[in-house]
């Protein structure tokens, strides 16, 4: 008897780590998807503070069109689409007009907050189920390890790849090496004659498409509705967490993890009553941003040789 | 004779107000080391960067080969065999040799078969160099040898080196003309820009001199002297005189003593052991490879750095290694820093302010925090009028000033405020000759009038035509100051390369 | 000249505006006359104006100082909600008490509490390197929050039906009207001092021309003896300060009393308002005058034609793009004229 009471505990304790390291993956993929992005942006050399009007363009259209369509892929698709065609209108502005790479961004994030607000007028309160689980099959069966690692939706397997292939991609390929030589210094790469603004503007699209699937994500997945404003400052979490990775996409994911736990951590303490008000369990992860930043950034020289050199600083190519 | 590899013919080329090249010809033989001479201003980049197809001419014919080519843009300039290195690098501090070396060749570039011809030419021309090693820890010179042997891995036909030994010790220089003379032999033809006529003479066989875009001759060099090619290049004969100014050894304005001074910034230089003095009357000269500490020198005598103890500057006696720049300005220091634009003046702001930039203290521009803005005013028509800055009016921003106007500008407005100490770097670095002359002449007058100088300076030719004493800046170190009639170019040069002194050095 | 790129831009807006407006099946006149003239008709609506460009102008003014310097405070919507909290707290702490000093204790409240707020970046910029756009802005959701925290629990009206919402502020923490038939308040004669305060600093002072050096080239900054770090905790301060004010202004003036959203993100529209303004004083002053405009216009346009308040945002964003844009046109065409005239130093 004894025995079995505690049995059924362990099961227990076993299913709730199992569910808060489930729902911090959750947590986790959108910031993974919105801070690789941002950081290929900002390895050629372009500083993108539109992150979080991205963000949300990407959360409602994706949102909307499922609504409408009914088609999972093609919400995905049109999410990663907007995030994609505003991150356009600031490489027009930024790279075309040679406009200021900070107030552009913030631009982009007032722009962003509105625009979706607009588009989203008639989906608030909308339901959706969310996106279907896609468990892999055979090892979805190992206990424990087979729902925590292959029992996810598309996008959570997707992101891990994801960071594989920008990996791959920047340190084996003579795509990726010419993409850090032109924001290391953008004038010995024209120079040289390699296409900046080309290579810039591939940069920013992709770090668009990526800041509008981590929306997708928030309003199909992660809470499968549509809210104004409810990506919460997401955007420039994953600015920060850019920085806290010094530029490498597997310290992203392991910053995007480290802040999906704190995410999930506090919400989870607040639901046990912990006896602090809610609102002080909800300032962690804003909080837990500005000391991984100070921590990292009080390294100069570190923050020196890892930052693109040439990030933010506009190019006027010379004869 | 080997035969005519390239000849350019009736090439000019304006731009807007000015004819930078006016039916310039210019024929080239395989096997040649051929010199392109001039004065800053003189037209000899317009020129490479026709030949270069960085730059269209606006009439005007290439021959290459016999036969009449267009240069439309540097892959072409490439395709055809012509490589070129330039005088400001196109390297990447954050990748390695091999990456940057890689990513100046075309997309077929096997990267195996690279890491072996690099170390196969690196061997042969004799251009040591660590294709593993990440560029921001090179040194200038071994810099250079990336975009050499990015040249030469194009085997090209004709290599194009613009001002390539203004960066390099005496030393250096021996060994980069070394592989430039090996590169003729085995029959490249070299297109070799400079100002130097000493350089000229040991390496070139033939030189095209270019003043005010047109060229004034050609010649064989063997039959010229240094002085017939210097008379040629700036129209007439120079005749720098210092003799009249005398030293005070009893008044001892500037004096650095032990400085040690770190530097947060990777790529920075720590300063050690500084020793220094300058007396009233008297030009010292400070030579050096570029990037060896004399920004930093600079910066830690100026104030911009503070000091760990006050006594390691010393102006007019008063202990100052704690001061800020205003209060040294105070004590009578003025400092020129090299850079121009965005150190010694502001772009995008006016004369006027800029003028204000450093005098608002010393001068008094100030009442109760506000500006005197008529002072101000008067002030900048001063410098103007005395160091003849070409301007449309006060609220002219620097950034519209030519270099040559701009480095006037920034001299004569520290030199208006009577310094009795005054630290410039790289005083006539790109200015043209006659701004040059003008900011020459005024630090000899300066001097003349008691003051003390010390004069940072690439340029061996002129500290060794415009100083009293002469000493090296390396890697953060000091060498012995000596007085220049009793030492030599050469010895100049070990001191550059890291001598301290020139004790039991036989020569 | 300089003025002639947000014309440009705001006549760009309309244009936009039109087709935004017919693609969501509204009549685009209708629409802009909704937004544009409609909350001009009357005196009150005037007097509104002015409570709406209050804050706006007051924070925009400092920030456009600290832009000039290359300084990114983009969280003054923090530093405003922190100027509330503590001007607010004030008030709450006097409610039973009479007395002329309460406004100003409430006002050096506020301005303290925006202040401290923006202390933090800058003490992490000056100390820790830390990037100030992304710390201010992350101190901005913290603030909120506490804000959110005080007016649900303790600060919570005792007989206000468990709303979460302060006490009503007395008479004497609340901001005098200036101006009969309208809101108007106080804080506007405010908002035009600092109009003139920061075009004496900036284009006379010492301090204004150190503002100017740090952000257009620091490293001649320094050579001029000026210091870097300075510059960042003046500027921060300044912002902090005028956002704290302006916080105290919206809850001692037209709310008067603590809510858990006291501000439709002034903070953040102040940005637009520097920039439309060029970083300039006066030019902030009519382009606050301009945002708080489509403020109005949007409450007006959602009234008279139930169009959401969030076209207030788009229109807000766009203004700002097309501001970015032309700028940059005439900008060029400047240099391009300058530059035939000067490009002839090639060697």
């Amino acid at each position: 008897m004894a025995i079995e009471y505690a049995d059924l505990n362990t099961e227990w304790l076993m299913d709730i780590v199992l569910a808060t390291l489930l729902t911090i993956i959750t947590a986790a993929t959108p910031l993974l998807f919105a801070a690789i992005g941002e950081m290929v942006t900002e390895k050629s050399g372009v500083l993108n503070l539109g992150v979080e009007g991205m963000i949300l363009l990407g959360a409602v259209t994706g949102f909307a069109v499922v609504h409408y369509s009914d088609s999972a892929s093609l919400g995905i698709f049109a999410g990663m689409l907007a995030g994609a065609g505003l991150s356009l209108v600031f490489a027009a502005l930024v790279l075309g007009f040679q406009a200021s790479q900070v107030a552009t961004g913030l631009a982009l994030t007032i722009f962003g907050i509105g625009f979706s607000a607009l588009l989203g007028q008639n989906l608030v309160g909308v339901a959706y189920d969310g996106l279907p689980k896609l468990p892999i099959p055979g090892l979805s069966q190992i206990p424990f390890l087979g729902p925590l690692l292959f029992q996810h939706d598309i996008l959570v397997y997707l992101s891990v790849v994801l960071v594989i292939l920008v990996s791959w991609f920047l340190y084996k390929t003579r795509y990726g090496l010419i993409l850090r030589a032109v924001g290391d210094s953008h004038d010995a790469a024209h120079a040289i004659g390699y296409p900046v603004i080309w290579v810039r503007l591939c940069a920013t699209l992709f770090g668009g498409a990526m800041a509008g699937l981590a929306g997708a994500y928030l309003s199909l997945a992660y809470s499968p509705l549509w809210i104004e404003n409810m990506s919460a400052g997401r955007g420039w979490i994953a600015l920060a967490l850019v920085v806290f990775a010094t530029w490498r996409p597997w310290r992203v994911m392991v910053g995007a993890y480290l802040f999906g736990g704190i995410t999930i951590l506090q919400l989870h303490a607040q639901a046990m009553g912990i006896g602090l008000p809610s609102q002080i369990m909800s300032m962690l992860p804003y909080l837990a941003t500005i000391f991984v930043l100070v921590l990292i950034s009080r390294d100069r020289n570190k923050i020196r040789l890892n930052a693109p050199a040439s990030i933010g600083k506009p190019f006027h190519p010379t004869t | 004779m080997h035969p005519v590899l390239l000849s350019a013919q009736n090439m000019t080329r304006t731009f807007p107000g000015v004819v930078a090249n006016d039916a310039v010809s210019l024929a080239l033989r395989e096997g040649e080391i051929h010199a392109l001479l001039g004065e800053n201003g003189a037209g000899k980049s317009t020129l490479v960067k026709m030949i270069y197809g960085v730059l269209r001419p606006d009439s005007g014919s290439l021959v290459w080969n016999g036969k009449e080519v267009s240069i439309s843009s540097p892959s072409t300039a490439r395709s055809l065999g012509i490589a070129m290195v330039f005088q400001h690098f196109s390297l990447f501090d954050a990748l390695t040799v091999f990456e940057n070396i890689y990513l100046g060749l075309d997309k077929n570039t096997n990267a195996e078969n690279l890491k072996k011809e690099i170390s196969a030419i690196s061997e042969r021309y004799g251009l040591p160099l660590d294709p593993d090693r990440h560029v921001y820890t090179l040194s200038v010179g071994e810099r250079q040898r990336i975009e050499i042997i990015r040249c030469l891995l194009q085997n090209p036909k004709l290599l194009v080196m613009d001002e390539p030994t203004s960066v390099l010790t005496p030393q250096e220089v021996e060994k980069l003309f070394q592989t430039l003379r090996q590169l003729a032999d085995e029959g490249m033809a070299i297109l070799y820009i400079s100002h130097k006529l000493d350089e000229i003479k040991q390496l070139c066989e033939h030189a095209t001199i270019l003043r005010d875009g047109r060229v004034v001759d050609s010649v064989e060099v063997v039959n010229e002297t240094a002085a017939s090619l210097a008379e040629k290049m700036m129209g007439q004969a120079l005749s720098p005189s210092l003799d009249s100014i005398a030293p005070q050894r009893e008044k001892l304005m500037l004096l650095v003593n032990e400085l040690n001074a770190d530097t947060d910034d990777q790529y920075g230089i720590r300063l050690r052991g500084i020793n220094l003095q300058a007396y009233a009357g008297e030009i010292v000269g400070i030579a050096g490879v570029a990037g060896n500490g004399q920004e930093e020198l600079l910066k830690a005598v100026s104030g911009e750095t503070l000091l760990a103890t006050s006594s390691m500057v010393k102006l007019n006696a008063v202990e100052c290694g704690k001061y800020g720049p205003n209060r040294r300005r105070k004590l009578g220091l003025a400092c020129i820093p090299e850079e121009r634009l965005g150190h010694g003046s502001v772009p995008g702001m006016s004369l006027k302010d800029n003028a204000l930039l450093t005098s608002f203290k010393r001068l008094g521009l100030l009442t109760r925090g506000f500006i005197r803005s008529a002072a101000a005013v008067d002030f900048t028509h001063r410098i103007i009028e005395r160091f003849d800055v070409r301007y449309r009016d006060h609220q002219s921003l620097a950034s519209s000033l030519s270099g040559g106007n701009l480095q006037k500008f920034i001299v004569g407005r520290e030199m208006a405020q009577n310094p009795d100490v005054l630290v410039v770097s790289q005083p006539t670095w790109g200015v043209d000759a006659g701004a040059a002359q003008t900011i020459r002449a005024s630090i000899q007058t300066l001097a003349g009038e008691g003051s003390a100088v010390v004069v940072i300076s690439q340029d061996l030719d002129e500290l060794m035509s415009i100083c009293h004493r002469i000493g090296a800046i390396c890697a953060g170190r000091l060498s012995d100051f000596y007085p220049v009639g009793d030492i030599t170019v050469q010895q100049v040069g070990l001191l550059m390369a890291g001598a301290e002194s020139l004790e039991g050095d036989g020569s | 000249m300089v003025f002639g790129s947000p014309l440009v831009a705001f006549i760009l807006t309309l244009v936009a505006g039109v087709v935004l407006f017919q693609i969501m099946g509204v009549n685009p006149f209708d629409a802009l006359y909704a937004f544009f003239v409609e909350p001009l008709t009357s005196l009150y609506g005037w007097g509104e104006l002015g409570v709406k460009a209050t804050p706006l102008v007051l924070i925009a003014v400092a920030l456009s100082i600290g832009f000039r310097a290359g300084v990114w405070n983009i969280g003054a919507e923090g530093q405003l909600t922190l100027g509330a909290i503590c001007g607010g707290g004030v008030a709450l702490l006097f409610y039973d008490v009479e007395g002329f000093w309460v406004l100003p204790l409430m006002i050096a409240a506020g301005i303290g509490g925006g202040m401290l707020w923006a202390a933090i970046p800058a003490l992490l910029r000056t100390r820790f390197n830390a990037n100030e756009i992304l710390t201010s802005l992350m101190l901005t959701y913290v603030a909120t929050l506490l804000l959110s925290m005080l007016v649900h629990g303790p600060w919570r009206d005792p007989d206000g039906f468990n709303f979460p919402e302060s006490r009503i502020f007395s008479e004497s923490a609340t901001l005098p009207l200036i101006l009969g038939g309208t809101r108007l308040h106080l804080g506007w004669i405010f908002a035009l001092l600092a109009v003139a305060a920061g075009w004496l600093l900036m284009s006379r002072t010492i301090i204004g021309f150190q503002v100017k050096v740090v952000g257009e080239a620091p490293a001649a900054g320094r050579y001029a003896g000026f210091r870097v770090r300075r510059v960042i905790w003046f500027t921060l301060l300044l912002g902090g300060g005028a956002a704290g004010l302006a916080g105290l202004i919206e809850v001692s003036g037209p709310i008067g009393q603590l809510l858990p959203s006291i501000s439709p993100g002034y903070g953040f529209t102040a940005i637009i308002v520097a920039f439309v303004g060029r970083l300039h004083p006066v030019g902030v002053l009519f382009a606050g005058l301009l945002l708080a405009l489509s403020y109005l216009g949007g409450e007006s346009a959602q009234i008279s034609l139930n169009l959401p308040l969030a076209v207030t945002g788009v229109f807000q964003g766009l203004l700002l793009f097309f501001l970015l844009a032309c700028d940059v046109l005439i900008h060029y065409e400047v240099r391009w004229r300058s530059n035939t005239l000067t490009s002839t130093r090639s060697g």
